[in-house]
């Protein structure tokens, strides 16, 4: 190693970067980084990334953060590239025929030349910087996708079955592209702002803390994928729950069954397993624009959840409302679309758009009262923002008497609960009302409330 | 056991399994730091392969630990032989209860489990302890005590510490989340789907027969494939597995019909089949 001393403290400034995206690291785990970054040197920048993420992380989900803020710690170059910034043509020209021909470190290359020559704004010290916005607007490499297509059909790459699939390669490695230049921006601006801070706030968050009511499409995108393990883990979570909640009489069989490999001598009691009396589930899902992010996936998660309750049920309101378990059912195969459909085909609302929570709980106490049962666990799903209108709490009431447990899944903060227009209060005193803001405090709560 | 990074990807690589750099680096870390390897990934892309793969460079024997539900310190670590303790205590009626005593809970009475076996002994061990997830809390628990000291303590015999500490590999398939303590004593490797020119080398070297400009038809379908949204992506098993029906098909290129027929071969639901169908164009014929 050439300077311990320096390598030392970079690591540990890493490291406490990546707490506070909310990794957990441990002293051991920065002295076994350390010790990998002596056996591997400092020679190789991807060995070195790899050797810090396998001695640094514990999980796959951490990944997304890890890159971006080592990129940042420990960078590709320092400054600006050696040679003038080349004219937008000439770098569009390069850029087509490395796209051409998938060569990522001459993307690589493109991206520092790019952001140099285009991504800068601002004159003053202080308000100047670097903005991958700004250089992907003016580059615009999604308008080569024609141009690389055709160079590659024209070097015969592109014939025969597989032609179909070269757009969309293209287009992905044009998307790879400005990861690049998000990436080489970013550095450029912690060099003139300070590494800490760009690592704090330009690095995104791991999907399952993105908040639901901020989530942006993509990172909604991000966490419909992540229903299906999410659902298998949250029901080998529960299966667990079921098994210690196993009590009963002896199983003589398996009792001496299990005894003979210590002679017949019963050392370990069975107990005979109890037949799982499956709960019912009814979910009442606010799928108005605000929250529609949260209602979505939440319905999605305990669709995929089904085969652990006897029956779920899931209606959705706005200000009317309409069972929509069928809709649920068929929406595994196309998960994006299933927002517009439940808006297309249910009947949500009545003479306006906006969210009353007091009518469609009313409705729903009215028309499907005999949904919910002794055996019923209701999980209301919403920002309990009525729009100034009564809130109902009747309605809640008799839900509540009838069902076996009631919980309110709030997708907003508990501090601004009761500001403005929100019921939340009100209801929190009827049923028992959780924060739910993102995906990590939904799966401990779905683990915690679930009946088993 | 290995000098540098190429050095492991080099030696790896004679063995007929190709690593990808983060594999060959995490590798080459396990052995150097003496730490446990916890492997996570989709299933299908080599996770105990390399395991035994590691094992084979290394001449090094492989102990296997192949968890699931129910799995118990009985099945794990090590059992008394009781029906042979048995017989001994009936064939020698004449002795005194200490001379039985210290006689029945020795060697000879021993059932040494995997994870005995890996840490007693010599010789060089390959320990692969696979879908550690299966296995229920208690478990961890154990080996959380066996992959952090090496030792083991059987109360009649004393503590068995390992004089050559194996090369431990565990595997996952995350259907359950290990626990934060497992974790901390391992280093984390998530094999991936490799990137095109890797899985192209893999599927070149697994399936011999297979032509280059086939080959590389073969894994680009295949990437498209993985970045659709389906239910359960192909793995490089399945590639290989694709490349081995195209061959055995005779096809000696990528057409709507050969496609359409095989796709059975990548994909496994009949919604995500429906999926590609569409998107792949298959349906305009």
């Amino acid at each position: 190693m050439t300077a311990p001393a320096g390598v030392a403290e970079r690591l540990t400034t890493l490291v406490a970067a990546l707490r506070a995206h909310g990794i957990r690291i441990g002293t051991g785990e920065t002295v076994d980084a350390a010790q990998a970054v002596a056996a591997l040197g400092l020679t190789d920048r991807e060995t070195l990334r790899e050797g810090l993420a396998a001695t640094l992380l514990h999980g796959t989900a951490q990944r997304p953060v890890f890159d971006p803020v080592f990129d940042l710690y420990f960078p590709r170059g320092v400054g600006a590239p050696e040679q003038e910034a080349a004219g937008r043509e000439d770098l569009r020209d390069r850029l087509a025929s490395a796209l051409a021909a998938n060569d990522r470190a001459m993307m690589g290359r493109l991206a520092v030349e790019a952001v140099d020559g285009f991504g800068g704004y601002g004159s003053s010290p202080a308000s100047d910087g670097w903005s991958s916005y700004q250089t992907l607007d003016r580059l615009r490499p999604q308008t080569l996708l024609a141009r690389v297509r055709d160079n590659v059909r024209a070097q015969g790459g592109g014939s025969g079955f597989t032609d179909r699939l070269l757009e969309d390669e293209i287009r992905r490695r044009i998307e790879a592209f400005r990861g690049l230049v998000a990436a080489e921006a970013r550095r450029r601006v912690a060099e003139r702002r300070g590494r800490d801070e760009i690592a704090r706030r330009a690095v995104a968050p791991s999907a399952d803390r993105v908040d639901f009511l901020f989530a942006g499409k993509a990172q909604l995108a991000e966490l419909r994928r992540a229903v299906q393990p999410l659902a298998r883990k949250l029901a080998t979570r529960l299966a667990a729950r079921r098994r210690r909640a196993a009590r009963g009489s002896i199983d003589l069989r398996r009792t001496l069954r299990g005894s003979l490999s210590t002679g017949g001598v019963p050392m370990k009691p069975v107990l005979r397993r109890r037949r799982p009396v499956r709960p019912e589930l009814v979910l009442l899902c606010d799928v108005s624009g605000s929250v529609s992010g949260f209602s979505d996936f939440t319905m999605l998660l305990v669709q995929a959840l089904h085969d652990q309750f006897s029956k779920v049920r899931v209606f959705a309101f706005v200000n009317r409302i309409d069972e929509v378990t069928g809709l649920l059912v068929h929406g595994r195969a196309d998960p994006e679309g299933l927002g517009a459909r439940i808006q297309a085909e249910a009947t949500l609302t009545g003479w306006h758009g906006s969210s009353d929570y007091g009518m469609a709980l009313g409705e729903f106490a009215e028309r499907y009262g005999a949904a919910v049962g002794p055996r019923t666990t209701v999980f209301v799903l919403g920002d309990a923002r009525t729009n100034m209108s009564d809130p109902n709490l009747a309605a809640v009431r008799q839900i509540a008497e009838r069902a076996r447990r009631v919980y309110w899944l709030n997708p907003e903060q508990t501090a601004s609960w009761g500001t403005g227009d929100s019921a939340a209060p009100d209801y929190a005193e009827l049923v028992e009302m959780h924060e739910c803001r993102n995906a990590r405090q939904l799966s401990d709560l779905v683990a915690r409330l679930l009946p088993v | 056991m290995f000098t540098s990074v190429d050095d492991v990807a080099a030696r790896l690589a004679e063995t007929g399994y190709l690593a990808s750099p983060a594999v060959a680096t995490t590798v080459f870390l396990a052995d150097r730091l003496g730490k446990p390897l916890l492997v996570e990934g989709p299933a299908g892309v080599g996770k105990t392969e390399l395991a035994k793969a590691v094992a084979e460079v290394a001449g090094a024997r492989l102990v296997r630990l192949q968890c699931y539900e129910g799995v118990d310190e009985s099945r794990a670590l090590y059992e008394w032989n009781h029906a042979k303790q048995l017989l001994r205590i009936s064939a020698g009626r004449d002795e005194t209860w200490d001379e039985t005593r210290t006689d029945i809970f020795s060697e000879e009475f021993l059932l040494p489990r995997p994870l005995l076996t890996a840490i007693r002994g010599d010789d060089p061990k390959v320990l692969l302890i696979d879908e550690t997830d299966k296995a229920d809390v208690e478990v961890e628990g154990l080996l959380l005590e066996v992959l952090s000291d090496f030792q083991v303590t059987v109360p009649e015999l004393g503590t068995v510490t390992a004089t050559r500490r194996p090369f431990v590999v565990l595997t996952s398939n995350a259907s359950r989340e290990l626990s934060e303590a497992l974790r901390r004593r391992c280093l984390f490797l998530h094999i991936g789907f490799p990137d095109e020119e890797l899985e192209r080398r893999i599927v070149r070297l697994k399936v011999p027969g297979l032509d280059e400009a086939l080959a590389r038809s073969v894994v680009r379908v295949v990437g498209a494939l993985r970045a659709m949204d389906l239910r359960k992506l192909p793995s490089v098993a399945e590639t290989i597995d694709w490349a081995r029906t195209l061959l055995a098909l005779g096809a000696d290129s990528l057409d709507e019909t050969v496609v359409r027929d095989s796709l059975g071969v990548l994909l496994k639901h009949q919604d995500d089949v429906l999926k590609a169908t569409a998107k792949l164009d298959l349906d305009a014929l």
